[in-house]
């Protein structure tokens, strides 16, 4: 099978404490840490133990700046054969459907039988995926937490609310968005990036795709940030301060009021 | 004038909470627009509802079809695109099937896509106004919707304030006859129901619930003994569950188990809104976390900055010389 994997470079939310910028439009982005989105770990593991089986090559691909190659090696060393930067400064600003229309011109020149994405980015959004079989008119399954390979079809199993499973028989070529847990994704060692460190990677920009600039960017957006803002969120926790055994026996006699001791 | 639809999700017969929800919504997007519900399946089960949701929405659109009585989101959005008007807004959840249906939907509609909205400050001209999070709940912004060739929603459930009583005295039109071709690529096929693991969570008054910021496999054990100490077992957020630290049955959240429990000792876990989903009851929240910004903080009762690893065992050690 050949598989395709989208994936994205995101600020990693469990190293970084998240501030605005002075003029408050933006996260301050200076010394934000970035990695691959979590789910996307999940959607490369998944592809690469399907090519074990089945044979055939692993593709992973992203829309962003130079700065995202870094993501792309890191999934190769994972495992996957090969990487597709998709970058041009008409890019920025672009909605979901601008990133999903991006894709597909390049996914339109080549053959894939399986179209993976994660179930959700930083944004939180889950909709490159979806879009994407939209356009392709190829069918989709969301959270897809199980994959058996048969001839033509595979079936899925998409996890759904309380953790039940909806199993899904699904005709290929299809595009699925990967929840995490469906494999435990391998570890990726300095010697592994290193090895993939001169490979190759090709760039393309809006016009190697054929794409009209308006079409994506801010320009071909209809969803866009306007602002950060901190929520008015009523009063908050009471936060207990000052040495450890002080905190310590204000939070006992807390549980013991609410009845947790 | 602005047109919203708003896709009611149900199961055996009983509408998802949201149902209630979407009314306050649209209110919110345009006082004036004219909303209606929207409801696909078959049987009783459908007219039933359908039923029920005439005393909330003016108008209630039903689609009876066999290959409608489990929700595929493949053939549910063919049925709406063949119902539903150009340039119209179309609101869903947030939840497994509104993540499934809508930005596909969004697409073949030609209109614009926000997902997991909060709340809505507006339409202005052809702009909508709307609120989410990013980054896991450790962001709000704003963002800007050109609801000019229409838009599709899905909005967080919880979000918006629930109708009470009855507000509306709508009827429902049968429009079964415009659903067109419903075959599809994608089958249903069955319902895998989740294992029921060794401890039940669901049953206890105090959990010490730990998530990502325990760090180690071999750290669970310091959440043992706290919760040991305190009478009681341990419960996790999901990457706890996806690393296989612990069972699937120990999982609060949206895609686990729902706890009512009187006190909610949450252990580094950041506060997304899937884990808070499986919270209910009002429990009083105790949130350690070592990064004094975490969202989980804005939710919770008595909120500690610290490293769990250190503070645990500290604090099961005061509770045992008690
Ligand atoms: C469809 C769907 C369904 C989902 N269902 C669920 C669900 O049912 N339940 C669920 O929990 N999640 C669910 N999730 C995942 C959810 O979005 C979050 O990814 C998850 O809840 C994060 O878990 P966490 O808070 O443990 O980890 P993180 O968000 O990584 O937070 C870890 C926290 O620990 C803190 N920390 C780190 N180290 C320490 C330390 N030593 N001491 C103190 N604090 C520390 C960090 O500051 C951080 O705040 C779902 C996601 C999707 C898309
Ligand atoms: N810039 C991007 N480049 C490549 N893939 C992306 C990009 N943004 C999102 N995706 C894919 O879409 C998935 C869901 O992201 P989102 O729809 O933004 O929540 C991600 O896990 C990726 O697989």
């Amino acid at each position: 099978m050949e598989i395709l994997v989208c994936v994205k470079r995101v600020p990693d939310t469990a190293e970084n404490e998240f501030e605005l910028n002075s003029a408050g439009n933006d996260l301050d982005r200076g010394d934000l840490v970035y990695s691959v989105n979590e789910w996307d770990n999940y959607a490369v593991e998944e592809a690469i133990q399907i090519v074990d089986k089945t044979g055939g090559n692993v593709t992973v691909i992203t829309v962003g700046d130079g700065e995202s190659e870094e993501v792309l090696r890191r999934e190769m060393a994972m495992g996957a054969n090969n990487g597709i930067l998709l970058s041009d400064d008409a890019f920025g600003g672009s909605d979901g459907k601008g990133i999903a229309t991006i894709l597909k011109a390049e996914i339109e020149k080549g053959k894939y039988d399986l179209i993976l994405t994660g179930a959700q980015a930083d944004e939180g959004a889950g909709q490159v995926g979806g879009m994407l079989a939209a356009m392709l008119d190829m069918p989709y399954a969301s959270l897809v937490n199980k994959i058996e390979v048969g001839e033509g079809t595979i079936k899925v199993g998409r996890e759904i609310e309380g953790g039940n499973q909806e199993m899904n028989e699904i005709t290929l070529p299809c595009v699925l968005s990967i929840q995490t847990g469906i494999n435990e994704p391998r570890y990726v060692g300095i010697r592994g990036i290193r090895k993939v460190a001169s490979v190759e990677i090709p760039v393309k920009s809006a016009s190697d795709l054929g794409l009209a600039a308006d079409s994506v960017g801010k320009t071909g957006a209809k969803t866009r940030r306007i602002d950060y803002f901190t929520p008015d969120m009523g009063v908050g926790a009471e936060m207990l301060e000052g040495s450890t055994d002080e905190i310590i026996a204000k939070l006992i006699e807390k549980l013991k009021a609410k009845g947790g001791l | 004038m602005t047109q919203i639809f708003a896709y009611i999700p149900f199961s055996n017969g009983v509408a998802e909470d949201v149902a209630m929800e979407f009314p306050a919504a649209a209110a919110k997007i345009d006082k004036t627009a004219s909303l209606t519900a929207v409801l696909t399946g078959s049987g009783p089960d459908l007219d039933k509802v359908a039923n029920e949701m005439t005393g909330l929405y003016a108008e209630v659109i039903k689609i009876d079809n066999t290959a409608l009585v489990y929700p595929n989101a493949e053939v549910v959005r063919k049925a709406l695109l063949n119902i539903i008007p150009a340039g119209a807004i179309v609101l869903a959840a947030h939840n497994t099937f509104g993540m499934d249906l809508a930005p596909g939907l969004s697409i073949k509609m030609n209109a614009a896509y926000a997902a997991d909205i909060v709340n809505f400050d507006g339409v202005e001209g052809t702009t909508l106004k709307a609120s989410r999070q990013e980054l896991g709940g450790a962001v709000s912004t704003h963002v800007a919707v050109d609801v000019s060739s229409g838009a599709v929603i899905t909005i967080r459930p919880g979000s918006f304030t629930a109708v009470e009583g009855k507000t509306a005295s709508g009827s429902v039109v049968d429009k079964s006859g415009n659903a067109g071709d419903l075959s599809a690529k994608r089958k249903f096929l069955e319902i895998v129901q989740a294992e029921v693991g060794d401890v039940d969570i669901t049953k206890a008054d105090v959990l010490v619930s730990i998530g990502r910021g325990i760090e180690e496999q071999e750290n669970i054990e310091i959440a043992e003994e706290l919760a040991k100490a305190m009478k009681t077992v341990v419960s996790c957020s999901r990457p706890i569950v996806d690393a296989k630290w612990l069972e699937k049955g120990r999982q609060v959240g949206t895609s686990g188990k729902t706890v009512k429990p009187k006190v909610y000792m949450a252990m580094g876990i950041s506060g997304s809104f899937q884990h808070l989903g499986g919270l209910k009851g009002n429990p009083f929240i105790v949130a350690v976390n070592k990064n004094p910004k975490a969202p989980i903080f804005q939710v919770a009762d008595i909120g500690i900055v610290a490293n769990i690893i250190e503070f645990m065992p500290e604090l099961t050690s005061a509770i045992n010389d008690l």
